[in-house]
């Protein structure tokens, strides 16, 4: 972002800490842009002439008579169609060695969607993965993140998600995503075809910590460009929102505010929800689905980080590795699509809910039998075969690397039940049993 | 009016210069070029007032000129408000223009051209006081009355008062003169203060009446009642807002109010979509017509959410005044005291558990006091009852906002995550949960004589019996099924019973939805009857399959019309499976 004539320039420092400096200035409005030393810095303070910025890219070396230039606006991005298969840095300059954007330039975290002007999401996102499609369904327009330990192939599973998924544009927005895991999507999306659906704004590791608060934003604008004014299917994979958070406690910290839970700011759950309620349906059609990785410490989802995270978004994913069919499985007990209601029985085939109710079950009565099992009790006969079904039910259904259609899990799932089932122990609805239930 | 300018800009704090008198509470607009945000004044000290922008107060500068308005955060009263869908600050969604809200976009409430057919109620030389109804315009199927200002204090005659006919909103419809003979000129619109509780009522008893639900668990185990008060608290993910939404589509109310506070936008939507197409069964009409929704969703400004359960109540207050049984839903009131603790965390208050404020417990007792069974001046009887839902950071329910809540609500309905887990909709905990009204002897009473004369110590043995089944079923766990009695298998079973056809409800079946007193005292006996029964077992391996036959047919009642031929098919069969294995 160059400088322009005529602008007012301080060089008088009187504060300076990791992440902050302050100088005297008049006439600079709140959450206003700024350069301090050539370095990237937005206000976040003011009182009366003395002004606090926030330096993104810290404050190492910045002297008490580093140069200040405010810019008059808050950060912006330039928008227009050749961003598609572009990728940027946080402050959404390119990084492809490609040429700069001649868009329009619009502020980041802009206004929100009226309520009343939304529309309720109804369409489907098929994946393939019967741990999604048939127990935690996604529909256009949902919030959704998966909760992931840092060993488990998440990445990998959400690559695969978005690149099966029916979108005309997948924007990747990556917080402190290691170099590897970068190069990872790049090639991968390269691989699929697909990168020039493909927009991304990426602070690995490597780019300075705070620099990743833009990440979210710029990707969420850029999103909000192509589902509003073009009326596209935008998904947008976000990786990994706890290194988000981290930045956010790191400058509240800076600025001497009171942590409250897990040395969050209190604030947290405002943020987060800020940024994963653009997820969107439109009127017009176009849409803003929003998957997003939070890495989970030891699996504790009582963290701040993940709780916040739930009560925000629409349902969340679990990964799990099925020790059994030593695969990866979308975990059927955890994870929980809170819009699947809206789709499943009416866009999918009616029986859809109830299956889906009653194999849960019975892999639930799985793992108790597997408790009993170690305990040293006997298996009672019941016992024996909802074991044989959920082994069965997790390698033909719920493996992630399974990819068949949801009429297909469906029909599975019936043969499954009739194989180790007896009719009473389905208690599903008679109507649906006369049709689906073929044995006597 | 006094003027002020801004001094300092903290997101949205902002610290303003005064040149006069300022309230606290006071609202005032800060000028950002050609946008007006609203503001409402939390701290004064010296001539520096602290406000907080309901709005973004992004590119604000220092200097910004700023007007104060002499009054609180008020709402606007009026016939029109019903189906509506306003913001925290009572701004009409549907009026702003474009997708996205702008800011400083403030809209009207009420229709102020609208025309209202008004009958008087009372006469010229009649003697009134605030609250008083001078007569009623029809607002839908609802009765709205036409009050007495509830600003007004003492005693008032009334001049005059117009005719029958058909009047604008603005359009004087009375008269009234003070003791000093003043006049005071009332139209169809009031304002009040939303911080403060709407006083004019003659008593307020403690509630005594049911209000069904529909929900199993709710109404036969732990009763909400007319003006009462409940919290729902529970992790993400176990069914707090579906709960809510059944309890808002089946519960005997004239009115419901949605507070929709910081959470999800998508889940207002649903309201919006599904409720107009939705039948009340009770009027024939459509379920948006007796519903008006406050929606603050979590993108919206943190400033306004605060406001918004007081925008809600207030409405609820100023229905419940016509004589109408109102019900106030606010989902989440968690998100509430989050904005309450960002607002003090900005002012550098002194922080209390978990970085709360302190006063957390007073401000939700005195919000909840709000709610209540009411006589007004006329005689006639209104309510609010309320039922907030929690969202306890981590699930865990020793956290202050839950613990301040506990403190004031009489009705707890714990959701576990357990049961979430295991599908066992919805998901109230039969054992944590409780409802204090089961022991006022005014309820006890009218329960007995409206539902049948020994419900409640059915109620109470159902209790009994999911307690004995919960702690026979900790017994084969820990012993093993073959290391207990048989009697253990039998009684654990039978709590089942109770658990499946009873306490669990599936929502989203049209039937099961919502179950009318009459049917719910119906199935209870009939469940009750089989728990007394003694079966004959050879092992516990025939236990299990044998009341889960039972559970099948029971669930397959809760399918169908109630007291249908199929309904009746059911029973038979069901009394065949008893015949099985019965001892007597």
């Amino acid at each position: 972002m160059a400088t322009q004539a005529f602008q007012k320039i301080y060089t008088k420092l009187n504060q300076i800490t990791k992440a902050t400096c302050s100088v005297k200035a008049t006439g600079v409005g709140s959450e206003e842009l700024a350069t301090v030393g050539g370095r990237l810095a937005q206000v976040v303070k003011i009182v009366e002439d003395e002004i606090t910025l926030q330096v993104f890219a810290g404050t190492e070396g910045i002297g008490t008579d580093a140069e200040v230039i405010f810019f008059g606006k808050a950060p912006t991005l330039k928008v227009g169609t050749e961003l598609a298969g572009r990728f940027f840095n946080a402050y959404g300059d390119p990084i492809d060695g490609g040429p700069e954007i001649d868009g329009i330039e619009v502020e980041i975290g802009g206004p929100s969607v009226n309520p009343v002007r939304r529309e309720q999401p109804s369409e489907l996102i098929a994946t393939g993965i019967a741990g999604i499609d048939l127990n935690n369904t996604l529909v256009t327009g949902q919030k959704i993140p998966f909760f992931a330990d840092p060993d488990q192939p998440y990445n990998e599973v959400m690559a695969m998600v978005a690149l099966r998924a029916q979108s005309d544009k997948i924007i990747l927005g990556g917080m402190g995503l290691t170099n590897d895991d970068y190069l990872f999507y790049k090639h991968a999306f390269e691989n699929a075809g697909v990168i020039d659906r493909i927009i991304s704004f990426m602070n690995t590791t490597e780019d300075p910590t705070v620099e990743r608060l833009l990440v979210p934003d710029m990707a969420l604008t850029a999103a909000e460009y192509f589902a509003a004014e073009h009326n596209e299917k935008v998904l947008v994979l976000l990786t990994d929102m706890t290194l988000y958070c981290d930045a956010l406690s790191i400058v509240s910290n800076r600025m001497d505010q009171i942590p409250s839970k897990d040395s969050m700011p209190g604030s947290l759950y405002s943020d987060l929800a800020k940024l994963y309620e653009k997820a969107v349906q439109f009127p017009e059609g176009g849409s803003i689905t929003i998957i997003a990785v939070t890495t989970l410490s030891g699996g504790d989802i009582t963290h701040a980080i993940p709780d916040n995270t739930g009560y925000i978004t629409e349902g969340q994913l679990f990964l799990k590795r099925d020790t059994d069919i030593s695969k990866t499985v979308v975990d059927p007990f955890r994870s929980l699509s809170r819009l699947k209601q809206l789709v499943i029985g009416t866009e999918t085939r009616e029986d859809h809910p109830q299956v889906m109710n009653t194999a849960v079950r019975l892999y639930a009565d799985a793992a108790n039998a597997k408790t009993k099992l170690e305990n040293g009790f006997d298996l009672s006969d019941y016992d024996e075969r909802v074991l044989e079904f959920a082994k069965e039910y997790s390698h033909d259904i719920l493996a992630i690397d399974v990819n068949i259609d949801t009429d297909t899990m469906l029909d599975i799932a019936w043969e499954l039940f009739q194989k180790y089932m007896k009719k009473e122990e389905i208690g599903i609805r008679d109507d649906l049993m006369n049709i689906y239930w073929k044995k006597e | 009016m006094t003027k002020g300018v801004v001094k300092a800009i903290i997101e949205n704090l902002v610290q303003v210069e005064v040149s006069g008198p300022v309230a606290q509470n006071e609202i005032c607009y800060i000028e950002l070029g050609s946008v007006r945000l609203m503001a409402e004044v939390i701290k004064v000290l010296g001539n520096i007032a602290y406000t907080q922008v309901f709005e973004s107060t992004r590119g604000l500068k220092p200097g910004a000129n700023v007007e104060f308005t002499k009054h609180m955060l008020e709402v606007k009263l009026g016939p029109g408000m019903l189906s509506k869908s306003y913001d925290g600050l009572q701004n009409d969604l549907n009026k702003m223009e474009g997708v996205f809200l702008q800011r400083g976009d403030y809209t009207d409430p009420l229709d102020e051209d609208s025309v209202w057919d008004f009958t008087p109620i009372l006469k010229a030389g009649d003697r009134v006081s605030g609250g008083d109804w001078l007569g009623s315009v029809p607002e839908s199927w609802i009765s709205h009355k036409i009050m007495v200002p509830f600003a007004l204090e003492g005693e008032y005659t009334i001049k005059s008062i117009v005719d029958k006919g058909n009047y604008k909103l603005t359009d004087t419809i009375a008269t009234l003169t003070d003791e000093d003979g003043n006049e005071i000129e009332v139209n169809m619109i009031q304002r009040w203060p939303v911080k403060i509780p709407i006083r004019s009522y003659k008593e307020k008893p403690r509630p005594f009446k049911l209000l069904e639900t529909g929900v199993r668990t709710l109404d036969t185990l732990n009763p909400m009642v007319e003006g009462g008060t409940g919290f729902i608290p529970g992790p993400f993910g176990a069914g707090k807002t579906v709960l809510q939404h059944s309890i808002s589509k089946n519960a005997e109310a004239d009115l419901i109010i949605f507070a929709a506070c910081g959470e999800r936008a998508n889940e207002v939507v649903e309201i919006f979509v599904e409720f107009p197409q939705l039948d009340d069964p009770r009027t024939g009409r459509k379920l948006m017509e007796r519903t008006i929704i406050i929606c603050n969703t979590s993108n919206m400004p943190v400033a306004a959410r605060e406001a918004s359960v007081y925008t809600a109540m207030t409405i609820a207050e100023y229905y419940r005044n016509m004589g109408l049984r109102v019900l106030l839903l606010a989902d989440s009131t968690s998100r509430w005291a989050q904005a309450l603790r960002e607002m003090s965390n900005r002012m550098e208050e002194l922080p209390g558990p978990d970085a709360f404020p302190m006063d957390l417990t007073a401000i939700v007792s005195n919000f909840y006091a709000r709610a209540g069974y009411v006589y007004l001046n006329n005689g006639e009887t209104g309510s609010i009852t309320f039922i907030g839902t929690v969202s306890p950071a981590g699930g865990n329910l020793k956290e202050p906002v839950t613990e301040s809540t506990k403190k004031a609500a009489r009705c707890f309905y714990a959701l576990s995550q357990s049961r979430a887990d295991s599908k066992r909709y919805p998901a109230v905990d039969p054992i944590e949960s409780y409802s204090k009204y089961l022991e006022y002897t005014e309820v006890v009473q009218y329960l007995n004589e409206n539902i049948k004369s020994d419900w409640v110590d059915s109620v109470l043995f159902t209790k009994d019996m999911l307690l004995r089944g919960r702690e026979a079923q900790e017994q084969i766990n820990i012993l093993g099924d073959d290391g207990v009695p048989l009697s253990y298998h039998d009684r654990y079973w039978k709590s089942e019973l109770l658990d499946r056809v009873i306490l669990q409800q599936d929502a989203f079946d049209d039937v099961d939805a919502s179950t009318p007193m009459k049917r719910q005292e119906y199935m209870l006996k009939l469940v009750l009857d089989l728990c007394e029964k003694d079966f004959v077992f050879e092992s516990f391996e025939e236990v299990m399959p044998y009341y889960m036959k039972i559970v099948n047919v029971l669930r397959q009642m809760n399918y169908v019309k109630f007291q249908s031929t199929e309904f009746d098919g059911y029973l038979e069969d069901l009394h065949k499976i008893v015949e099985e294995r019965s001892a007597n």
